[in-house]
């Protein structure tokens, strides 16, 4: 029988109710007096110069407020990078600006060039097709490795080259590296891409910008996992307003999946429009401006080599990676494929040496920054992809070439050769799950039975390991971050007993709401419908870092904790003294402080009300009241890991993949709402097996985004996907953090591309097609059918 | 969108009429144009609504056993009204799109459109059916021009679409997988004096006869006789979703598909 409630319980989402009855409240459903609507003049090229832009025509339009162009925020910075990298010479990443409007050139297609300002949205759409943009195409450069040849157009003029920088990791170990691959008995060498996706949340961004004039408070209204970010990178990079002076809301948020982590020129340009024109300003992007603007996810090209003894012992990995950047940096985006990507290249796996190079190149394509895994779900699949394709060149069966090499149960903590510390886990434990659930005994009688209707049935195994919960503030200082990440949370306590838990994490689809809830209520031992949960107001939430990496219930979660254990130590000290007895006798449960070892007890909603009516109360020795605040900087990252296993079905005469199985064993650490975390296991595992058979982002070679909408870019949908079997009942908790979990929200996405691609190269493999040892992702029918043919 | 007047007439007279205005449009179930406005890609300055009219609905027999169908029925109207008299159509019917494509596209609407990924030209031309309009009667044969190009003259309306009903039939559409387009349709169709084969998705062209196939099948009308036969790559589309080679040979692929789920 399940708990219901508290931790552990799988309690149902209180949020659903109103985002399932229409009742949630958007940014667009924001609509202030005197509400004036922006729409951008974007490029239709990737590249080229802006000659003149001839706005006369557009202002004279019926309802148009105002055009504005670069020269209307001369005095304005551009938006902010928050990471750097340091090259392996030793050098900054090249960092070129990022201004709100285009100046001088445009980069990419979408990139904005002006923004008209109109009293409806439609008259600020035809005020914006009249602007004339006299524009000198320039070539483009799309493809990376063309990027970086002598003599290709430069994305930025002053930076001198499209690197951005060219980054190694460990450098110290290259030489060692290098001298294990020469003495291997065996390497296997994979040349993969990590294909780009368009992350579609549901929601597309939206921003309204409002201006008080008489008090000189900026408001922002935004799509956003991280309304703090956005203040301090806005306030203090672009617009130079002291952050007392600017309220960054964001309210319900309909998916984000890290595109919404980043502050967006569109935000700096509404709030910055509201005040020129006294007016509220609202800008709601299109589902074609979502593809073509969202910074998009991956787009790594990576050779990968591995290292192995003759009985499949891994001794060194070496890998070159191609990140693209897109055309400027957004704001993670440089730690996405060095310090989310290269610290995870050990895997679950002990391999002494591990060398990785990633060079990141400007492109005159959108900018790519995190995509839910950033970073570790391209590690994991190079890494798991190589694995695979080393055991078949060896005919060691796949599973037992990773337990040999697994970490084991004692080792840990396990100090990596890539800088990263694993707290605790037990790979071979979520293996032996999977093992069970996925049924891999009988995979024989399936493929027997797919191979008599005609298929190609393979099996794919893979481990994954991610790092989450960012981060250690003090060691992400060292590796470039220009942030803290921490997390907080203040726990006010009414007169009456109930709770309202302000968060510096943001909810987008995780559920906070509820899972929050609970901790706080089974700390306390009262209902939950008790506690409520803020977040996403400036105004009325502590500096808070938000939500991305998995981290909002390790690291957030944990400040709540720290909160509300300060509350409760608060609380014992005014139950000491309603009840006369010494503080260190007076024991919480159920919601009630009793003298140990007697009967006398007072309930908490007495305890509440004595710290707001404090008439019988030790006022000599502590304050009126019952609110804390806790910030949480957390000392370790944290390691959720587990093993994935697919079975599909290939259709040889059309190459169509059919996923059949998808079984999950994840090690989370301890869970506070199976139901939640399923749930995200769930959509992890629909985005990537959505990576790796259907999306792809795919510019031509003149830039031009040849998959702007859903006729072409194809998101995985129900009927694509089988019924997930998904358990995390192998866990190692957390050792760091006082809840000991290690969150759920991306593995799914992570662990989920190689073990669909092995399965099918399992397929060929097992049905004949012995030549075909990888396929590029997506896997579409088009492409594994091109791939069998000889 | 751009602005544009609108009107919904309810005699066939009426939209003739309004169709003579200066870049007026017929609507019918918008499923193509309402998406190409909305991006401002079309821009007619009146649109003309062609599913007020109740004599272009509804599915009927003719004396001669031809299932006729009223050029502004829906897709969804199609697949329950045809699944007892002509079921290979009624199956393409049911397998276009999504439940609110079916509930508002119609099969006139999507013949004059002819776009060469769409289902229907493959089952019309595959029945040999006869597409009539406001002025005359046109065989499948003529109709189809190549790529969003048809017979129809401007201002002329498709009104029914009659059907003659083979012996056996079947269409097989392998999906494109964003849009659910059909990457390659084939449709079969066996009459008592020949085979009919067309093909959808595939060619440059637009839809087409399949005639080797038609040929062999007339022959022998099993999956198997089609194995033997290759398609040219020459001709065919090819884009993000699959290369010419790779639709010659769903062509051949969804052919035999089809004739196996004729039989």
């Amino acid at each position: 029988m399940p708990k219901d409630h508290g931790i552990g319980a799988p309690m149902k989402r209180r949020e659903d109710v109103r985002f399932l009855t229409g009742k949630g409240r958007y940014t667009d459903d924001i609509n202030l007096p005197g509400q004036a609507y922006a729409v951008f003049v974007r490029s239709q090229v990737a590249h080229g110069r802006i000659r003149k832009i001839d706005t006369a025509e557009a202002e004279a339009m019926p309802g148009v407020l105002k055009v504005f162009t670069s020269a209307d925020f001369a005095d304005k910075g551009g938006v902010p990078c928050g990471w750097l990298v340091t090259g392996r010479d030793g050098q900054p990443m090249r960092e070129p600006k990022h201004p709100i409007l285009a100046e001088g050139k445009v980069r990419y297609v979408g990139d904005a060039i002006a923004a008209v300002v109109a009293e409806t949205p439609e008259q600020a759409r035809d005020a914006a097709e009249a602007v004339i943009v006299d524009i000198e195409e320039l070539p483009a450069v799309i493809d990376m490795k063309a990027a970086l040849a002598e003599g290709a157009p430069l994305v930025h003029d002053d930076l001198g080259s499209n690197l951005c920088y060219d980054w190694g990791f460990v450098e110290e170990n290259r030489a060692a590296v290098d001298e294990a691959f020469a003495k291997a008995d065996h390497v296997t060498t994979l040349e993969l891409v990590n294909n780009r996706l368009v992350p579609n949340a549901m929601e597309p961004r939206c921003a309204v910008g409002d201006y008080n004039v008489a008090t000189g408070d900026h408001t922002l209204y935004t799509t956003s996992q991280n309304p703090h970010v956005i203040r301090l990178l806005m306030g203090a990079f672009v617009l130079s307003i002291p952050e007392h002076k600017l309220r960054v809301v964001a309210p319900d948020v309909g998916g984000g999946f890290g595109s919404k982590i980043f502050h967006y020129v569109e935000e700096a340009f509404v709030t910055q429009a509201a005040k020129v024109l006294g007016r509220p300003v609202k800008w709601t992007a299109t589902r074609s401006e979502a593809f073509m603007t969202d910074a998009h996810g991956r787009d790594h090209v990576t050779r990968i080599e591995l290292a192995l003894s003759k009985d499949g012992e891994f001794q060194a990995i070496r890998t070159e990676t191609h990140a693209n950047m897109g055309a400027y940096l957004s704001t993670f985006a440089p730690s996405i494929p060095t310090w989310l990507h290269g610290t995870l290249m050990a895997g679950n796996y002990r391999t002494p040496l591990i060398y990785v190079n990633v060079k990141a190149v400007f492109t005159n394509t959108v900018p790519v920054d995190a995509y839910r895994g950033a970073g570790r779900p391209e590690a994991t699949y190079q890494l798991e992809r190589v694995i695979d394709k080393a055991a078949r060149e060896l005919g060691i069966d796949p599973i037992e070439i990773r337990r040999k090499n697994f970490i084991k149960p004692d080792q840990f903590p396990y100090q990596t050769p890539v800088a990263v510390v694993y707290d605790t886990g037990n790979y071979d434990a979520t293996m032996d799950k999977l093992i069970e659930i996925a049924d891999i005994a009988g995979f024989e009688k399936r493929r027997e039975e797919s191979a008599k209707r005609g298929l190609l049935r393979g099996l794919g195994v893979n481990c994954y390991i991610e790092a989450c919960g960012i981060a250690p503030s003090n060691l992400v200082g060292q590796l470039g971050a220009r942030a803290g990440l921490y997390e907080s949370a203040t726990v006010r306590v009414n007169a009456t007993g109930g709770l309202v838990v302000m968060t510096g994490s943001h909810s987008h689809g995780q559920g906070h709401e509820t899972s929050f809830a609970q901790v706080v209520a089974d700390m306390i031992g009262i209902p939950e419908d008790m506690v409520e949960i803020v977040h996403g107001d400036t105004a009325n939430t502590p500096m808070g870092m938000g939500t991305y990496g998995s981290r909002s219930l390790a690291v957030g979660g944990s400040a709540i904790v720290r909160a509300t254990q300060k509350i409760i130590a608060k609380a014992k000290k005014i139950a000491a003294h309603l009840l006369e007895a010494s503080e260190a006798d007076i024991e919480l449960k159920d919601g009630k402080f009793s003298v140990a070892g007697t009967d006398r007890s007072v309930a908490w909603g007495d305890v509440c009300l004595a710290a707001y009516v404090p008439h019988n109360y030790p006022l000599e020795e502590i304050e009126p009241g019952l609110e804390e605040t806790a910030f949480y900087d957390p000392s370790n990252f944290t390691y959720p890991a587990g093993a994935y296993a697919c079975e599909v079905e290939v259709d040889p005469e059309t190459g169509k993949v059919t996923v059949c199985s998808f079984a999950a064993a994840d090690d989370f650490g301890n869970v506070v709402n199976p139901m939640i975390v399923e749930g995200q296991v769930h959509g992890g595992l629909a985005q990537g097996i959505g990576q790796a058979l259907l999306e792809g982002a795919v510019y031509d070679e003149n830039g031009q985004l040849l998959t702007g909408s859903f006729m072409d870019y194809a998101m995985p949908r129900a009927d694509d996907l089988p019924f997930f079997k998904v358990d995390h009942s192998c866990a190692t908790p957390c050792t760091h953090n006082p809840l000991g979990v290690k969150g759920c929200g991306e593995a799914g996405a992570i662990g989920s591309p190689p073990a669909v691609v092995n399965a099918v190269i399992d397929a060929l493999q097992r049905g004949g097609y012995t030549h075909v040892t990888h396929i590029d992702m997506p896997l579409t029918p088009a492409r594994v059918w091109a791939a069998m043919q000889r | 969108m751009y602005n544009f007047d609108f009107v919904k007439p309810t005699t066939l007279q009426d939209a003739i009429a309004a169709l003579s205005r200066d870049e007026a449009m017929p609507l019918a179930g918008g499923q193509t144009l309402i998406p190409s406005m909305k991006q401002r890609l079309a821009a007619p300055s009146v649109l003309v609504s062609l599913t007020g009219i109740p004599e272009l609905k509804g599915v009927c027999r003719a004396d001669d056993g031809a299932v006729c169908i009223g050029a502004a029925t829906t897709h969804a109207e199609i697949a329950r009204e045809t699944a007892a008299i002509y079921p290979a159509i009624a199956a393409l019917a049911g397998g276009i799109g999504d439940p609110a494509v079916r509930n508002r596209g119609t099969i006139g609407g999507s013949l004059a459109n002819n776009d060469p990924s769409a289902c229907w030209p493959a089952g019309v031309l595959g029945s040999g059916a006869t597409i009539v309009t406001n002025t005359r009667q046109i065989a499948a044969d003529d109709f189809f021009q190549g790529m969003f190009t048809t017979a129809l003259e401007p201002g002329e309306i498709i009104t029914e679409i009659r059907f003659p009903v083979p012996e056996a039939a079947a269409y097989a559409k392998f999906e494109q997988p964003a849009s659910r387009f059909a990457l390659t349709g084939a449709f079969v169709a066996k009459f008592a004096d020949g085979v009919r084969v067309a093909i959808t998705g595939a060619s440059e062209g637009g839809v087409f006869r399949w005639r080797e196939a038609e040929e062999a099948l007339g022959a022998s009308f099993s999956p198997e006789a089609v194995d033997g036969l290759s398609v040219s790559a020459d001709g065919m589309i090819g884009d993000l979703h699959g290369t010419p080679e790779y639709r010659a040979n769903l062509v051949r692929v969804m052919t035999r598909r089809a004739v196996a789920r004729a039989q």
